[in-house]
């Protein structure tokens, strides 16, 4: 009897779950597909959000994530391979700096806000602008990027190292031709994944790329991202709920989209694994 | 010939020395360029904060006649304990639906709706926070106006951050869940336990360590989070005191009040900022004690 309740019990946890998450993706998919069409991603927008559409918002998040990759993929790429490839590992610095990242992984984005704003905006004088909101958007996607591609570095089994090492190729070559391409979808998932993250994040750049809805004119102007543009229709302007519920649903896909192919990679990545062992 | 060729590896072994001796040296660059950027951000904080907590400034954000900042009261408990009232509830809710869904995946589910639930919580961890936020404002805050208005209040803010927090503790839990050895439900259906006793007496107990660090995990994520709180807490500062009472947490406070923050004031908020890091190395530091193995931050 007992039994069959807490069966009972775990399918209706379940059902639970599947309802919010229903009762979420049927809210975002009714309000926003009406919104959706191409005039939408194409047009400016009219009256702060309530009409037109919101391509300089859509300019404006690509050039905001083009300046944080820019800045974190060679600083996060080199750190991750010398933490797990050139670092001695039982070293007291060394675990130092991994739980530092860990604790900045955790660091909630409004914090990453607070520093950006006083450091890009204020101490470098680049003011509200996208070059400012990319910096940021760097430091938050650093520990994240570095953890991952560590995580996939280290999964390469240590007998190709050892096999690396007797035939005397130098580590830069086992590196570039052994190490990278097998780790390569790993690092790859890790990256797609802090993309999405950055994506998804409005909190970090309320205050460093500021919140000008028109085309950006350069890197060190202003310019508002979608996760922004959704938070400032919702908040701020009275009837841009539709307006919001459109952007949301575009957010949604884009990151939707990057996490389905983050996943597959990480799937034939494991799949590859099994196979070779 | 052999000699020679013996020469030409043993040569180009030099050379190719010299080019990893380069390759090391850019490489700790990078490294010390992290390091660098990670030292800036603690020290940055700090020395903006500093007005606010040197001597015994810290003590102002202890006073118990509230915030108001153009007045010079900077007390920050009200907030600190709503932030602690928002988490926690979300936690409490999250965790039976957390945990449950990651037993229904694991021990459950037939394959054919396993595998596809799975995919709907990995999906529910991509939504955007102010996707979130969004849906709160315009769906679950009208609802609870009409049953507790002003509807704006800790509960719906509770509500949407146990959805926020759920995969992280389904996914973490659904591992921890996985990674036991299948042993313990061979002894288990040997001793004729029912499949009840087996999960609640046996499994989740052996998986207390992988469940824990997803736990911690989701509390750092919600005293973190701040928009979507913003958006369906009500923001106004009291002590959290009823269940259907709006309340403004710490991260909710330094976003709305951040843009005309002056002296003192933003000098508090940064306070602010430190503290929330602070307890976030707390946790980080628990989570790492309790899983010996490497742990990816996601």
């Amino acid at each position: 009897m007992i039994n069959r309740l807490f069966t009972l019990l775990i399918w209706g946890l379940a059902s639970c779950v599947l309802f919010a998450f229903g009762w979420l993706m049927v809210d975002v998919l009714v309000q926003g597909v009406p919104m959706l069409s191409l005039d939408f991603l194409t047009s400016d927008p009219i009256r702060s959000g309530r009409a037109g559409g919101i391509y300089p918002i859509i300019v404006s998040t690509f050039l905001i994530l083009g300046v944080a990759l820019t800045i974190v993929l060679p600083i996060g790429l080199g750190s991750a391979i010398w933490l797990c490839e050139f670092s001695n590992k039982d070293s007291k610095i060394v675990s130092t700096i991994r739980l530092s990242l860990d604790v900045l992984a955790g660091v909630p984005s409004i914090v990453f806000g607070l520093f950006g704003y006083a450091f890009f905006c204020g101490f470098l004088e680049l003011g509200f602008s996208i070059l400012s909101g990319g910096l940021t958007l760097a430091c938050m996607m650093l520990p994240i990027l570095i953890r991952t591609t560590e995580a996939g570095l280290a999964a390469v089994p240590n007998e190709w190292r050892r096999a690396g090492a007797a035939l005397g190729l130098s580590r830069t070559t086992l590196l570039w031709r052994v190490l990278i391409p097998y780790a390569a979808p790993a690092i790859t998932a890790g990256l797609l994944l802090s993309i999405g993250r950055a994506t998804a994040e409005t909190a970090a750049l309320i205050f460093t790329s500021g919140y000008v809805d028109r085309m950006p004119e350069s890197l060190a102007d202003s310019g508002r991202s979608l996760a922004v543009h959704i938070y400032d229709l919702s908040m701020n302007v009275v009837g841009g709920d539709k307006a919001a519920y459109g952007s949301a649903l575009v957010l949604i896909m884009f990151i939707v989209s990057i996490n389905l192919l983050a996943n597959a990679l990480s799937e034939s990545w494991m799949q590859k694994r099994v196979s070779r062992q | 010939m052999t000699q020679s060729a013996g020469l030409l590896i043993q040569l180009s072994h030099i050379k190719k020395r010299g080019v990893d001796d380069w390759l090391c040296l850019f490489l700790s660059g990078l490294m010390g360029l992290t390091v660098l950027l990670l030292l800036l951000i603690v020290a940055f904080l700090i020395l903006e904060a500093w007005p606010a907590i040197h001597g015994d400034g810290w003590r102002q954000f202890l006073r118990s006649d509230g915030w108001y900042p153009l007045e010079g009261k900077l007390g920050l408990l009200p907030m600190f304990w709503a932030s602690i009232a928002v988490g926690v509830g979300a936690l409490l809710v999250a965790l039976p639906f957390g945990l449950g869904s990651a037993v229904f995946i694991a021990y459950y589910a037939p394959k054919v709706i396993g595998k596809p639930f799975a995919g709907v919580i990995t999906l529910l961890a991509g939504v955007p926070s102010v996707v979130f936020g969004l849906w709160g404002l315009t769906e679950l805050v009208p609802l609870v106006n009409q049953w507790h208005p002003p509807g704006a209040s800790l509960f719906t803010a509770i509500i949407v951050l146990a959805i926020m927090i759920l995969p992280t503790i389904s996914l973490t839990s659904y591992s921890a869940l996985l990674a036991l050895p299948t042993q313990l439900q061979l002894n288990s259906a040997a001793l004729a336990l029912s499949k009840k006793t087996m999960v609640v007496g046996v499994l989740i107990p052996a998986a207390w360590r992988g469940i824990t660090v997803g736990v911690l995990l989701a509390i750092a994520r919600a005293l973190g989070e701040t928009l979507a709180v913003l958006m369906v807490a009500g923001n106004v500062v009291q002590m959290p005191t009823g269940l259907f009472e709006p309340v403004r947490v710490l991260t909710a406070n330094i976003a709305l009040e951040m843009a005309y923050a002056t002296d003192n004031h933003r000098a508090a908020l940064f306070a602010s900022g430190l503290m929330l890091m602070f307890v976030v190395f707390l946790i980080a530091l628990g989570a790492s004690k309790l899983s010996k193995k490497e742990m990816s931050p996601i």
